[in-house]
């Protein structure tokens, strides 16, 4: 089998990947993709744990639904929350979205 | 109390004395104060003052003026009847002079002893008794007359009625001190009374001149009263000058006898009359015997008053307590009675209304200052003998003083022209024939003077005011109905009225204003611009003509009086021959003429004060005749030298009624009062008056005395030298001014005689008001104004307060600046500093989504190691 901890490193690589396109991508769209990666890369490492710990229990394969579900509806939401920016701002742009600052 | 019993107690009676007039004043300073504003240039205002034009003035109203009248002439009134019964009373006392009426009460507790105060009624004070109320009530009932156009005439009556209430005190009291207090009270009313008038300058000037002249004169009186006190303990009267001094042990003997436990009669219902010191005087002559073993050797009771005369004073070694005492004394008289030198204020007073000269010059203020030397006798004759010769500092005083003043005084009032001061100056002169009388020993001779002078110089104060009251009718007269004024004689002293024409003035008001026009006479003086009655100033068609306005007083306007004014006339006549001592039927004669005896008997001993008071005395007892018969001539005979002088009249009515008819009573007064005193071996008429060895007056005044005075016998050469005097100068007066009467703007013969310089001198009164000015007023006023106001008032105290409110201001200005750094630093600095730190966090807030991110990788990443490293978890890995 294939060791566990290249799983891990692999979800993590992925993780490192998405928060750094969460941190530096200057569209909204592109940063929720970075989100998704972020989340899939969590699916990842929860289903290798569990596969490799305690394969007879499904609270794991369960908790990974339900991050996909989550991840799901969030993206709607996203998106329907840059639409809605789009519409008022016509721009995408995130860091033109900077009214709550002080 | 009962009060039956205390009122038919003839020792309490006195007490009720003053009370009548002093209740008078303060019901009608209560009840009178109504008066309704009139505009200030209406007529019933009749001194028309330019500072008011244009204000409205209080002019008492009708009602008020007749409660004023009603209730001052019911005060004098009830003091003229009390004071009768208790002269009644008093005579009916026996062995009246050892027994007296007194009765006091304790007024201030003094430790172990109590200081009494009360009244007293010796024989001193019967004969000031008969006199005081006498001349008050028809000084009172003259007012009603002269006072009724005058718009303050409520005010007046109170006035008089305090006035008289305070000598009438003065007159009762017992002791040095209620004296004092009458005194003092009566000064004040002076100056109330004189500036009645107070819208003329020169009125209220010369009140300010009375009250501190004889204010002056009243602190050293009061040095004298205190150092009396100090020496003796006591201030009664009769326990200084009566009594026989307590023994050596003070203390015993006041508790026992020698305060006036005894005196106290009051409340024993009824009985006549107290004695006092009837009893107690056995026990104590018995006790000073034994401790000084002196009495019994003389006549002479060892009183308070003979032991100060042994004991010498405090500061001045030459002279005996009781001559310091006395001359202290004496100069509290020398200023109420206006001797020389403090005699300034009386002719000044002139300004005041003539019932207020009446009352001060005769009936009231200057008696006041004889009868308290008359008083504290035996003080001032203490240690000394005036009737052999041994004579003690304050006699001397006396004399020196009572002479010069009488020949000075009468020298001044030659050269005259306003009728009142003439006769302030014959008062001056008279007052000092009083007190050299009482310098040379005539104690008994000076009483009389007072008595009579006061009824003579009160008739002919009166008369004189319905003199100059009849002048301003008839000028005002002569305005109204616009006779031709005299323009064409040409003459100087027939002055203009000013200000004439206009409408028909109203007769009645022009009648009672005696605005005391003050200045001698015309020559060279200034005009008064206000000082006249008429109150139409408005037209001076007239008054350009002339510098100087028409003057009611002065005797040059006047002339031809008697047929006008008869009654007037009569009265004032009498009143002259008074004065100048008209043998053998007036009154003055016979007071004069035993003042001379007594000076002409001291000096055939050979006794120099004696020889003095006798020259002086003569010489100005026949000017006295001479200025009189010149004041009468110049009035009332020959023939009206001005057109107002023609009209000159008192018209009919209640004011001419209430005016006439004082004089009349006192001219009775005036001829008769002086035949109580006829010597008893006159001849002839000695026989017909005196039947007794002494002279009724003088039996009754001596008795006041403790130690007996000599009796004068009779001796031709004073009478011949009072004839002469008298008669002398009323036929030199007769000669100048009778036989060929002044005609208008004659000028007056004295001029001529004395030579214009000695008269001009006599005329300003030997320059002595401008030497006072020069000499106490200027500096004063200096003083006043660059010591008190320059210098203390304005440099060191609001220099000081100045200086404290400098300080305060700069620690103000201190602490605003400590309060501006430190306390609004802090509380503005602390806010600025939370408002730069906040805004400073606030850089955080980009509103980059991103950025918060960051922060939250990292703080999760932070959290993250820190959970690892702490809970061990890392380590627990295999």
């Amino acid at each position: 089998m294939v060791p566990l901890w290249m799983y891990l490193i692999v979800a993590a690589i992925v993780f490192c990947i998405g928060v750094y396109g969460v941190l530096s991508r200057r569209n909204a769209v592109a940063i929720l993709m970075s989100v998704e990666l972020m989340l899939s890369s969590v699916n990842i490492n929860l289903i290798a744990f569990w596969r490799y710990t305690a394969p007879e229990n499904m609270a794991g394969q369960v908790f990974a639904a339900f991050v996909f579900v989550i991840a799901a509806a969030e993206a709607a939401v996203g998106l329907a929350i840059i639409i809605s920016i789009y519409r008022n701002r016509r721009s995408v742009i995130v860091e033109d979205v900077n009214l709550l600052r002080g | 109390m009962d009060i039956n019993a205390l009122l038919n107690d003839p020792n309490f009676l006195p007490w009720l004395i003053p009370v009548g007039p002093l209740l008078a004043f303060f019901i009608i300073s209560l009840l009178t104060s109504r008066s309704k504003m009139t505009p200030a240039t209406s007529a019933a205002y009749g001194g028309h003052h330019p500072d008011y034009d244009g204000m409205d003035v209080p002019i008492v109203t009708d009602r008020s003026r007749v409660v004023s009248i009603i209730v001052g002439m019911s005060g004098a009134l009830s003091a003229w009847i009390l004071s009768l019964r208790v002269v009644f009373e008093a005579l009916a006392v026996q062995d009246f002079g050892k027994n007296v009426l007194a009765s006091s009460l304790d007024w201030m507790d003094t430790g172990l002893t109590a200081f009494r105060m009360g009244v007293l009624v010796d024989p001193l004070t019967v004969i000031m008794l008969i006199m005081v109320p006498l001349a008050v009530t028809m000084i009172f009932i003259y007012s009603i007359g002269y006072m009724a156009n005058d718009p303050r005439q409520a005010r007046f009556f109170a006035l008089i009625s305090l006035f008289a209430g305070a000598m009438l005190t003065l007159v009762v009291a017992d002791n040095l001190l209620l004296l004092f207090f009458g005194w003092e009270v009566m000064g004040v009313c002076s100056y109330l009374l004189i500036g009645f008038w107070f819208e003329k300058k020169s009125a209220y000037n010369a009140a300010i001149k009375a009250f501190t002249t004889t204010r002056v004169a009243d602190v050293i009186m009061l040095l004298g009263i205190a150092y009396l006190f100090f020496s003796t303990g006591t201030l009664n009267f009769r326990d200084i000058m009566y009594n026989p001094m307590p023994g050596q042990d003070m203390a015993a003997h006041v508790e026992e006898t020698g305060d006036h436990s005894a005196e106290t009669a009051v409340a024993e219902g009824g009985a006549v009359v107290v004695e006092g010191e009837a009893a107690a005087a056995e026990g104590d002559h018995s006790e000073t015997a034994a401790a000084e073993g002196e009495y019994g050797s003389e006549a002479h009771v060892i009183t308070w008053a003979a032991h100060l005369g042994e004991t010498p004073a405090i500061f001045f070694g030459g002279i005996s307590a009781a001559g310091l005492i006395g001359i202290f004394l004496i100069i509290g008289t020398i200023g109420k009675s206006a001797q020389f030198p403090l005699h300034v204020w009386l002719p000044d007073a002139m300004e005041g209304p003539t019932p207020v000269s009446a009352m001060i010059h005769a009936a009231a203020m200057v008696s006041a200052g004889v009868y308290a030397v008359l008083r504290m006798y035996p003080v001032f004759e203490a240690g000394g003998h005036p009737h052999d010769g041994v004579f003690t500092s304050p006699l001397m005083l006396m004399a020196v003083v009572g002479s010069v003043t009488a020949l000075f005084a009468a020298t001044i009032a030659v050269a005259q022209n306003d009728v009142k001061k003439v006769l302030a100056y014959s008062t001056i002169s008279q007052l000092g024939f009083m007190v050299a009388a009482l310098g040379i020993g005539g104690f008994v001779a000076a009483a009389f003077h007072l008595i009579t002078h006061a009824f003579f110089k009160a008739l002919l104060f009166m008369a004189s005011g319905a003199v100059i009251h009849g002048m301003e009718h008839g000028e005002h007269h002569v305005h109204a109905h616009g006779h031709s004024h005299g323009h064409d004689d040409g003459h100087a002293p027939a002055a203009l009225p000013q200000g004439a024409g206009g409408g028909p003035l109203d007769p009645r008001l022009e009648l009672a204003m005696d605005h005391g026009h003050g200045s001698a006479d015309h020559g060279g003086h200034d005009a008064h611009g206000h000082a006249l009655v008429t109150t139409h100033a408005a037209h001076d068609d007239h008054a350009e003509d002339h510098g100087h306005a028409f003057d009611p007083q002065d005797m040059m306007n006047m002339g031809g009086l008697r047929k006008t004014m008869p009654v007037t006339f009569i009265t004032f006549l009498i009143g002259g021959m008074s004065l100048a001592g008209l043998p053998l039927i007036t009154a003055g004669f016979w007071s004069k003429d035993e003042i001379i005896a007594e000076a002409w008997l001291g000096t055939t001993k050979g006794f120099g004060p004696h020889a003095l008071v006798l020259i002086c005395l003569s010489l100005a007892a026949f000017m006295t005749a001479f200025y009189t018969m010149r004041q009468l001539g110049l009035t009332f005979w020959g023939d009206n030298r001005t057109e107002e002088a023609a009209h000159a009249n008192l018209g009919r009515g209640i004011v001419s009624v209430a005016m006439t008819l004082p004089l009349i009573i006192l001219s009775f007064f005036a001829i008769v009062a002086g035949f109580v005193g006829v010597l008893p071996d006159f001849p002839i008429l000695g026989g017909i008056f005196t039947p007794g060895k002494v002279a009724p007056f003088g039996a009754l005044v001596e008795k006041a005395l403790v130690n007996p005075v000599p009796h004068l016998s009779f001796n031709i050469i004073p009478v011949l030298i009072s004839f002469t005097v008298a008669l002398g100068g009323l036929f030199l007066g007769w000669l100048m001014y009778w036989r060929k009467p002044l005609t208008a703007g004659q000028k007056d013969p004295m001029i001529t005689i004395l030579g214009d310089s000695v008269h001009t001198t006599l005329k300003n009164k030997y320059y002595f008001d401008e030497l006072y000015i020069m000499v106490f007023v200027k500096p004063s006023q200096w003083f006043a104004k660059n010591v008190s106001y320059e210098f203390l008032d304005k440099g060191l105290i609001d220099g000081f307060l100045h200086l404290v409110a400098a300080v305060f201001t700069f620690i103000g200005d201190l602490l605003k600046v400590l309060n501006l750094w430190l306390i609004d630093g802090v509380s503005d600095g602390i806010p600025t500093l939370i408002a730069r730190s906040g805004k400073w966090f606030r850089g955080t807030q980009t509103g980059r989504i991103q950025q918060y991110m960051l922060f939250v990788l990292i703080a999760a990443l932070v959290i993250g190691v820190i959970f690892a490293v702490t809970t061990g978890v890392l380590q627990a890995a295999p």
